[in-house]
């Protein structure tokens, strides 16, 4: 997990193009760029949230008792974290930006699982193969795929059920609400209602020992995977002139455009890569339970919505840490408190909001 | 008849006409069509037309999105089912069913109102989704006391069970126009009074002083709050008398069924139905609740019916005939539903009215 | 940008050398206005705020425009840029006619927005807030060199989160942004309000050379010192109308016609 980076400034670089992390929210100084004076306020880290997962960690470990448990919880906890980021990503700055919020998100989840599925089965032979080259290979093409589709799919929607309501609250819920439902029962029309069986390409399955723990390889590569994602998002927002536009979109919208860039069009490319990376995490998620049904959207949204108002409603970085915690708290609570699992999150939120109503990293308003 | 309406007149003399029929058709069903399949879509027809209109006032009348109301819905049967399995099935049983479901929903309603109120309406709304699901696991976790995924049944009072029946001197069951007067035809005439009662609290409800600060607010808060109203006050209440009323409903269904689980109560799906017939039947209107219901449940029933043929006829074109298919028919509902948001956001009712 | 101390801005110093050269001290009278209001009406939802606004902005000169709260001062500006959609009348910016544009058109077209609350991006640093605003690319060094001395405090904070400058700092970069680019008609909605008066000649020193340079501007201050220090003619507003409009030495001038239209005299407001 990355915080925020002190980038020091080269003294013959152009001081407008220099910038410093500000994924989390705050910065911190640079020793070199300004005149170092006495009595500048010093810009805090907001570390504490992301103490939060570490501490979560912690507290499992002397409850859970036995290590190796501990050790493979955790990283199922994790795995299934980054998992729900990818798919929460896109979906609170597409929030954040344009106060949109699409309660049909869960269904490119389900879709890129379809896709994926579509690409998986025909070329069984590829994910039976015991070449780490092919198995790869075919994994790569499904997420490509599911991205792909699923992102060709978010422009449609954004432009057919989400455009016609801009500001509009009361039908934003109701039409990606109905959205949702008409998707689910394509899915159901195109693939059939059964469970589809999803089998992990070969060289990903079985687990690696560690000690006394046993690790799924496919819940490392997933974590790999998500934190792949996240430093990707956090490179393109900070470092990118499209990232800059996309955080000051999400604070004030209104005067980005009066400095004269077209946030809407912004918006479209945004809901786009949310979708897609929706998508994506439908493969994820796929594979991860090892099987799919047109339902999954609707039942990871609560998870989604969970996460994102505990990250804070535009924000990456909350979103990041929300999606690690809510990981972690399923799985631990599955093992110690089974019958109390989904209250676990939902009392986390609980938590959480009563320390920070507006989420962990509150986007700055206008 | 209008003070017994609140006010609310229809407004519409083809929704009058329409109402009457659907009154009328409803007091005569066991006379009129024999058979359990036509009881049971009337009564169930009534039980969905009070759970929607508790749902109009909170959606329509006051503007809130809420995704718990199956879960007041359920709260409501699972308290008459416990009550009648845990204590002798009697009267008294049932009424300690009612009274407890309703302390239930309502602290519930006003612990989540008051919590989730002062955020905006999206946190709301996802809130109340989460809360629902989580609520739907723990029953099923706690099948002790609930029957998990299968349910509870449970006797009724003797009145009320189809055992019962009124006799006369040679020990006969008595009939009137050749529909024998059993307890299956009382329980019908309880839900029947029952629903319209409710029906009728309703109307007077939203078309009270109160009612009309509600559409104030859902108008224009910000106002509303200037004005003087304390909109929070305001919602809370909403929430917890719409809660109260879907509580009553799902007693009403409890009672008819002599069963409650998760599937007849709780499922996701129906929220869905119930939010499909709200904006159909036409938002903050409360008729709407009684048309879309019936239009809703009918289709539901004979609509499928119609695709199983459209299906089979088009066989040879594979993926049409998927789509056809009779267990596809919410796909078709979805698009009604996205396109009544669209085009007509005041339902049929609406259309209705603007026809005159 | 090589490191250069910087040195204080001094109130009423000599005008530095703006990257750009000419500097005009008068519109040009015969010129047609830059910016041409004329019957514009907005409404805001049931509000009819503007009833019918007309008012012309001279190329190369500042037009304040003046009024009481709740005259439609921010209004009108909030129309011109485009934030709200004029429901009658014409907008027109040097010929052409951009009464019905969106507003990242309205921006690129040169106009430059100072808004009423400043608008800055609270997590984004002093640094990126600027360089969003140069659109073009990087910002050419002169002219930043040239934005950084006349606003000191930008450079001390240059790599803090903007949420920590205090309101006059905030203030500056507002500014700055829309200067850091050069822009043909910059619209300034109360840049000296909340101001402590110290910070208020630093701005009326900072509007003072921006005049050296080619720039128009349209000016919404309740500060009348400001408004006689820096414009050239000067537009009253009240009850969504412009009910005065002339040169601002006239007004200034004349105590009887200031008492009529703003309720106050020069002397009272010092």
């Amino acid at each position: 997990m990355t915080a925020g980076r002190t980038v020091s400034e080269s003294a013959a670089a152009h001081p407008a193009s220099s910038t410093t992390a500000s994924a989390t929210g705050s910065t911190t100084v640079s020793a070199t760029a300004a005149p170092a004076a006495t009595g500048l306020p010093a810009a805090r880290l907001d570390w504490l949230p992301l103490a939060l997962a570490p501490l979560l960690m912690l507290l499992a470990w002397p409850l859970i008792g036995s290590g190796s448990t501990w050790l493979t919880l955790t990283i199922a906890g994790l795995a299934m974290g980054m998992i729900i980021f990818v798919v929460s990503s896109g979906l609170t700055l597409v929030f954040g930006l344009m106060d949109v919020l699409n309660f049909g998100h869960g269904a490119f989840i389900a879709l890129g699982a379809y896709i994926a599925a579509s690409v998986l089965l025909p070329l069984a032979p590829w994910v039976e193969a015991d070449s780490l080259a092919l198995n790869l290979a075919v994994f790569a093409l499904a997420i490509v795929a599911a991205m792909a589709v699923a992102g060709v799919l978010g422009l449609a929607f954004e432009r057919v059920m989400v455009r016609p309501v801009y500001g509009q609250h009361l039908k934003q819920i109701l039409i990606t609400m109905g959205g949702m439902i008409v998707a689910e029962q394509l899915i159901k029309a195109i693939w059939g209602p059964e469970t589809i069986a999803l089998t992990l390409p070969a060289s990903f399955r079985g687990a690696v020992l560690l000690g006394d723990a046993a690790i799924e390889k496919y819940r490392l590569i997933a974590v790999v995977l998500g934190l792949v994602v996240f430093l990707a998002m956090l490179l393109v927002l900070n470092r990118t002139r499209i990232g800059l536009l996309i955080r000051a979109g999400v604070e004030n919208r209104e005067m980005v455009e009066a400095l004269g860039y077209r946030v809407r069009r912004l918006f479209v490319g945004v809901f786009a890569v949310g979708a897609g990376l929706a998508g994506m995490g439908g493969v994820l998620w796929g594979l991860y339970q090892q099987n799919i049904t047109a339902a999954i959207g609707a039942q990871v949204n609560v998870l989604i919505f969970i996460v994102i108002i505990i990250g804070g409603l535009g924000s990456t970085a909350g979103c990041f840490v929300g999606a690690l915690l809510v990981g972690l708290m399923a799985n631990y609570t599955g093992f110690l408190f089974p019958k109390v699992a989904l209250f676990s999150n939902i009392l986390l939120m609980v938590l959480i909001l009563l320390w920070r109503p507006q989420g962990l990293y509150p986007v700055a308003r206008r | 008849m209008i003070r017994l309406l609140s006010g609310d007149t229809p407004r519409s003399r083809t929704l009058t006409v329409l109402l009457l029929l659907l009154l009328l058709a409803l007091v005569c069903t066991p006379f009129l069509i024999p058979g359990a399949r036509a009881l049971n879509m009337a009564a169930k027809i009534c039980i969905f037309v009070v759970l929607v209109a508790s749902y109009d006032l909170l959606l329509g009348y006051t503007g809130i999105v809420s995704f718990a109301h199956t879960m007041f819905f359920g709260i409501g049967g699972y308290g008459v089912a416990i009550a009648m399995t845990r204590f002798e099935p009697g009267w008294g049983a049932l009424l300690a069913g009612i009274v407890g479901a309703l302390a239930v929903s309502m602290l519930l309603a006003l612990v989540i109102g008051l919590f989730s109120l002062r955020v905006r309406a999206i946190f709301f709304a996802m809130i109340t989704l989460a809360v629902a699901t989580a609520f739907a696991t723990l029953v099923s976790q706690l099948s002790a006391w609930t029957g998990g995924e299968d349910g509870l049944s449970f006797k009724v009072p003797a009145l009320l069970t189809p055992g019962f029946a009124l006799e006369d001197a040679d020990g006969e069951v008595r009939e009137w126009l050749g529909v024998p007067l059993n307890g299956k035809l009382f329980s019908y005439y309880l839900v029947l009074a029952g629903a319209a009662v409710l029906f009728l609290l309703l109307l007077r409800v939203v078309n009270s002083p109160f009612g009309r600060v509600l559409q104030a607010i859902r108008e224009n808060d910000f106002r509303a709050e200037a004005i003087g109203y304390r909109t929070v006050v305001y919602r809370t209440v909403s929430t917890v008398l719409s809660a109260a009323f879907a509580t009553l409903a799902g007693v009403l269904m409890a009672i008819w069924l002599r069963y409650n689980g998760p599937d007849t109560s709780l499922s996701f799906e129906i929220m869905v139905d119930i939010l499909l017939i709200v904006v159909i039947g036409g938002m903050g209107t409360m008729y709407g609740a009684v048309i879309g219901t019936v239009l809703f449940l009918l289709a539901q029933t004979y609509l499928q019916d119609v695709m199983k043929l459209a299906s089979e006829a088009t066989a040879a074109l594979p993926l049409l005939s998927s789509l056809l298919h009779p267990d596809r028919w919410l796909l078709w509902l979805g698009l009604l539903f996205v396109l009544s948001v669209y085009y007509f956001p005041q339902g049929i009712v609406g259309r209705l009215r603007a026809l005159r | 940008m090589s490191e250069r101390t910087a040195s204080p801005s001094v109130p009423n110093a000599a005008p530095q050398a703006a990257p750009q050269g000419a500097s005009h001290a008068a519109p040009h009278a015969a010129a047609p206005p830059l910016l041409r209001l004329a019957g514009v009406q907005t409404h805001i939802g049931p509000y009819h705020i503007l009833h019918g606004v007309t008012l012309d902005v001279p190329r190369g000169g500042v037009t304040m425009l003046l009024g009481r709260n709740g005259a439609g001062k921010t209004t009108t500006l909030r129309t011109v840029m485009g934030l709200w959609r004029a429901s009658a009348g014409r907008i027109e910016f040097d010929g052409r006619d951009i009464t019905a544009l969106d507003t990242p058109a309205i921006a690129q077209a040169g106009i430059g927005y100072v808004p009423e609350n400043m608008g800055v991006f609270s997590d984004l640093t002093v640094a990126e807030n600027l360089r969003l605003a140069a659109r073009q690319g990087p910002a050419d060094p002169r002219r930043l060199d040239w934005v950084l001395r006349m606003f000191p405090a930008l450079k001390v904070f240059w790599h803090q989160r903007a949420g920590v400058l205090s309101g006059g700092q905030k203030q500056m970069l507002s500014v700055a942004r829309a200067i850091v680019e050069p822009r043909r008609l910059l619209i300034v909605d109360e840049p000296t309000k909340g101001l402590a008066p110290a910070i208020i000649q630093n701005m009326i020193a900072v509007f003072r050379e921006l005049k050296q340079t080619e720039v128009s501007m349209l000016l919404v201050e309740q500060n009348f010192q400001m408004a006689r220090a820096v414009g050239d003619t000067v537009a009253v507003m009240d009850d969504g109308r412009v009910v005065h409009a002339g040169s601002m030495a006239q007004l200034a001038a004349d105590v009887g016609l200031q008492q009529r239209l703003l309720g106050l005299s020069l002397a009272a407001h010092q």
